[in-house]
């Protein structure tokens, strides 16, 4: 067969699914379709990565010269605030549950749809106008306070658009709470026939800790910006000791949801690399019971730390000691897990493909984050390390080397059932292998600047800094080449990827039960459960056929 | 460039021992974790006909040992992290206090000789050194990375920050919380020196008078002294109408709220009397006391404080 | 109609199924409210804690007489409707349109003695904590915070109310076009769950807008 005719046979082979159930711009903006929403918000958050990439990007190249590239402080200040209001709310925070999670969750458990369609729709359209908002914001000026908003300066002193970056937050957290109350709904009530909680896998239960942070803790952000927005336009005096209120009053408030914030981005990639190492070390995951039941921990005990961050700010010494304490605790079930991914991978039968690629890299990356995370844990090493770029360094080993690794991973892993197509392979293999140096040599002199003293949030800085900084920036630069690989890669893949078959990974869960890309409905009829999780045949089984 | 930060106080040393530990702590559970992986990666490969025989039953018990192991290890590094903040949490009570005032974007530094400086801070080496801060305006954070320390300077409150310098030097001082357009520019100089060379630089940028005599001048133009009686001694002593409480002997005593509460008379205790009155109402005394607030600057009401220091006598040790 | 005929989306099993969930749904949105309304509370009893004589100036001057009313009204509404909950479920549909209709009534009462009179009253006294206000001197910061929990609290709540009776709009058109019947009522009772919540708000408001430091 000659190439020029790729694809008369392949569109005979084309059947129905969610993709070819209506072709109008109708069909698409008001589908109820979780499937559909999740094609959507993966769109819009493509869009933002790259906003905030880009921003992330000019702030490196400033960064090369001690006087900073580009010349105005406030230039560049607006550029880190943005960077941060960016990735956090309108990528990290959604990222995985409102992509993957909403593809895969109702089918994963059985499913035809999550508990609320329209409620699923409406968040979308929540999220794409606070976006629209923030974007608002970022074109009449942006903003300089940093992503935390630390008051007096943000509610007396900046002359930012705060107010409008407020709102656009608000908004979207409205979004997150309605995803976050969908899937724990969806997932008390309409599991299969035979789906026990044990028989879910950890993906499942990742995503339903996740929920239950984001419902608990957002409408808190949402009641603080609320207070900072009134403090700002009335000057109430809630937050600004001129006016007799308190300013940590605000960073205890901000931080009670913004530290369990960041385990709303981390704990969904938790449960896309449990599935992802299972199915290819094609071996049951090990000690799932110890594994859910960290998730769990993590949610709970996420919400009793948020002190950590206030180890310099003045508060009082019971309570750096009482939060110092908890946030070691708090890191106990991550390790955990780590060590089960590894003792899943021993006696397997490993793959390498992409999805794998990208975990063993999330493993690694987020090991090293979350260890350092240990640095700042400890009180008298916090008071050193805090507010230098070693913070800088830990929280993007978690959150870029960790998070987005996972969302590649996962991206990878189910990219055949969400788009009936294969990405190359060794383009995806070349990406991870990219973005895994690239990340690394942007980073990890971070960890030595932050020692050495260099601050963080600074426009300029002193010369002797300037060596690790321009080895960061040509570590950016690998990067972003990384990160733009899968753009041109995936979607060359959605024309011309090799057509995929309903489970191209031979792995277990009920979503690879159904066709590459599923039918509107999911599943011709209801499955019924009646195997555990990861139910991979045992190495003697494989070996020796017994 | 440079790979080492100098260890400038007696406390530097501790805190980078610890990051040590931390660093070998992290360095061994990293190379368990990558050798593992490397390790299976290599052994257990799809393509790999070793013998993987069968897998483990009860595997509890390995998952409780990790997980006792890992408590034990955290805990160590919980209690020497702690144990080293709540010793540079206290200051000594004979530490030389120097006041600092921060404000987008600089640093104001006074000694009590009545020395000022800009965005520098000359300090005697070989005794422990208290700093009191405040800010005029947002947060700032006083950082120097040789010292291993820094601390948010807050408006409306004074925060402390303690240390004693054993090494001679000059070091960078930071602002390290974002405070504005000019934060990175809020950069500074810590200069240590030996005490005889400490007190030269004393005396050769000497002020014409003392904190404390200047806040003796400011007391009186502000008309404290109408109420509280010319030095302190209180309304009733100095004939005026006003029954106004006693400085003399106040500052480090105990005093009873009008709620039944004792707290101390510190310097936070006074700023918030002149500034706030209403919530510090003291007991038995009529709420007459106005507010300064907006009237007097950060730095008057540091040599105010500092007059009413001086009304009690210094202690004994 | 028959349980069987009952129509339900394709993700339910059966239309019970659909209508225990969205009652599931509605309690866990509550309970993402109570931590909205619950950050306000601590954020408003933490700042009276450093304020306490500017709030207690500030509560003696809030309308007593009103806020009482308003708030037996409230209770009433709340209890009405639960009385139409309990006529569908016993198949009256009249006398549900009824009870709504008069809880809709009583919360339309409070709306307009809420912002009609009293925030009417609070703005010609110079409560609003802006310039000009009214409570001048040692007790001026706090007095002009608590106006601002004042203001800021009933708002919310106000809007709250607004939704709440938009719910209960549509809950009597559609027992108007006799949507409702002993086995097929569930929005009935998810909006009486607002119902009431929005109810539950005011009742923590109450006691923190009008008594709490008012004195003898």
């Amino acid at each position: 067969m000659s190439d020029t005719v790729i694809e008369a046979p392949e569109f005979a082979k084309v059947t129905a699914s969610y993709l070819t159930d209506g072709f109008t711009l109708r069909s698409w903006l008001l589908t109820t379709d979780h499937k559909r929403i999740a094609v959507l918000y993966l769109g819009t958050i493509t869009i933002f990565f790259f906003v905030g990439g880009a921003a992330a990007a000019l702030m490196r190249y400033n960064l090369i010269v001690p006087e900073g590239m580009i010349g105005s402080a406030e230039t560049y200040n607006r550029l880190f605030t943005m960077h941060g209001v960016v990735m956090v709310w309108f990528f990290l925070i959604p990222a995985v549950p409102v992509t993957l999670g909403n593809f895969i969750v109702p089918l994963m458990i059985g499913a035809r749809d999550l508990a609320f369609p329209k409620l699923n729709l409406i968040s979308w359209y929540l999220f794409v106008f606070a976006g629209l908002v923030a974007l608002y914001s970022l074109f009449v000026g942006g903003v300089d306070t940093g992503w935390t908003f630390y008051t007096p300066l943000t509610s007396a002193y900046s002359k930012g658009h705060v107010v409008a970056t407020a709102v656009a937050i608000i908004i979207a957290g409205f979004s997150s709470i309605a995803t976050g109350l969908n899937f724990i709904v969806t997932i008390h009530r309409l599991r299969a026939p035979g789906m026990t909680w044990y028989r879910m896998p950890v993906f499942l239960w990742s995503l339903y800790a996740t929920s239950v942070i984001l419902v608990m803790a957002t409408p808190v952000l949402a009641m603080t910006l609320l207070l900072l927005a009134f403090e700002r336009i009335f000057h109430i005096g809630v937050f600004d000791p001129a006016l007799g209120g308190d300013p940590l009053l605000f960073q205890h408030l901000f931080w009670f949801y913004s530290h369990p914030a960041v385990y709303v981005m981390i704990l969904p990639g938790f449960g896309v690399i449990s599935e992802i190492i299972p199915a290819f070390s094609r071996k049951r995951i090990f000690g799932y019971k110890f594994i859910v039941w960290c998730s769990i921990a993590i949610g709970v005990i996420s919400f009793l730390v948020w002190g950590h961050h206030m180890f310099v700010a003045g508060t009082s010494l019971y309570s750096a000691l009482v939060f110092s304490i908890l946030s070691y605790m708090v890191a106990v079930p991550s390790a955990i897990k780590v060590f089960n991914w590894i003792g899943t991978m021993h006696k397997g039968f490993i793959r390498f493909d992409a999805p794998m690629l990208y975990a063993l890299g999330f493993i690694g990356l987020f090991t090293m984050g979350g260890l350092t995370g240990l640095f700042v844990a400890a009180l008298a090493a916090d008071v050193h390390l805090t507010q230098t770029y070693f913070v800088v360094a830990h929280f993007h080993y978690v959150m870029v080397g960790g998070m987005v690794s996972a969302f590649f991973a996962g991206l990878h892993f189910w990219w055949p059932k969400i788009t009936g197509r294969m990405y190359p392979e060794m383009w995806g293999r070349a990406g991870a292998v990219i973005i895994f140096i690239g990340f690394n040599l942007t980073f990890f002199p971070q960890f030595i600047l932050g020692y050495l003293g260099m601050p963080r949030r600074y426009h300029s800085y002193p010369p002797e800094f300037q060596v690790l900084n321009v080895l960061s920036s040509a570590g950016a630069t690998i990067l972003a080449a990384g990160y733009l690989l899968p753009l041109g890669y995936m979607t060359w893949s959605l024309f011309y990827g090799k057509r995929a078959s309903a489970n191209p990974w031979g792995a277990t869960g009920l979503e690879w039960q159904t066709s590459s890309p599923p039918l509107t409905e999911n599943f011709v009829t209801t499955p019924t459960v009646t195997e555990p999780p990861y139910n991979y045949p045992p190495p003697e089984v494989v070996q020796h056929h017994v | 460039m440079r790979f080492w930060l100098p260890q400038a106080t007696t406390s530097a040393a501790e805190v980078d021992y610890l990051i040590l530990a931390l660093l070998l702590t992290s360095c061994a559970i990293l190379a368990l974790v990558f050798g593992l992986i490397l390790l299976y990666m290599i052994k257990y490969r799809a393509g790999s006909d070793i013998d993987r025989g069968v897998l483990a039953d009860k595997t509890w018990r390995l998952e409780a040992a990790w997980t006792v192991a890992t408590l034990l290890i955290f805990f160590g590094l919980f209690v020497w992290g702690a144990d080293l903040y709540v010793r540079l949490f206290q200051p000594p009570p004979d530490a030389l206090k120097i006041y600092v005032v921060g404000k987008q974007w600089m640093w104001k530094i006074e000694h009590q000789g009545g020395q000022r400086e800009i965005n520098a801070l000359h300090l005697p080496v070989g005794r422990p050194i208290q700093l009191v801060m405040t800010s005029e305006d947002v947060i700032h954070d006083f950082s120097v990375p040789a010292f291993r320390i820094k601390h948010d300077v807050l408006p409306g409150r004074y925060e402390t920050l303690w240390f004693e310098v054993n090494e001679p030097g000059t070091y960078h001082l930071f602002c390290t919380q974002f405070c504005g357009t000019g934060h990175s520019d809020m950069f500074g100089e810590v200069v240590a020196m030996p005490d005889p060379e400490y007190q030269n630089w004393l005396e050769q940028n000497g002020a014409s008078e003392t904190l404390a005599q200047a806040g003796q001048t400011l007391f009186m133009r502000y008309g404290c002294s109408g109420c509280h009686g010319g030095n302190g001694a209180g309304g009733s002593q100095s004939g005026s109408t006003v029954r106004a409480p006693a400085l003399a002997g106040l500052y480090g005593s105990p005093v009873t709220l009008i709620d039944g509460s004792i707290v101390t008379a510190d310097d936070l205790y006074i700023r918030d009397c002149i500034l706030l009155p209403e919530r510090r109402r003291v007991a038995s005394y009529p709420p007459l006391m106005p507010s300064f607030a907006g009237q007097i600057s950060e730095e008057d009401l540091l040599k105010i404080i500092a007059y009413i220091k001086s009304l009690t006598p210094e202690k004994q040790s | 109609m028959s349980e069987a005929s009952l129509t339900h989306e394709f993700q339910y099993s059966s239309a019970r199924h659909q209508a225990e969930t969205a009652i599931s749904g509605m309690w866990l949105f509550l309970a993402t409210e109570v931590l909205f309304f619950g950050a306000l509370f601590l954020t408003w009893i933490y700042s009276r804690h450093w304020n306490q004589a500017g709030f207690d100036a500030g509560a003696q001057q809030t309308e007593l007489a009103i806020g009482t009313i308003n708030t037996v009204i409230l209770v009433v509404s709340s209890f009405v409707y639960s009385a139409g909950v309990a006529f569908i479920e016993a198949g009256n549909s009249r006398r549900l349109i009824q009870c709504c209709a008069v809880a809709w009534a009583l919360g339309v009462a409070f709306l307009i003695l809420k912002f009609g009179i009293e925030w009417r009253d609070d703005f010609a006294k110079h409560l609003f904590p802006g310039p000009g206000f009214a409570v001048q001197g040692p007790l001026n910061g706090g007095a002009r915070i608590f106006f601002v929990f004042y203001f800021l609290g009933t708002a919310l709540h106000g809007l709250h109310m607004v939704g709440g009776l938009a719910l209960v709009g549509w809950i009597i058109l559609r027992a108007r076009r006799g949507e409702f019947s002993p086995a097929s009522y569930t929005p009935v009772i998810v909006v009486g769950l607002y119902w009431s919540f929005v109810d539950m708000v005011w009742i923590v408001l109450y006691p923190l807008i009008y008594l709490v430091g008012r004195g003898p």
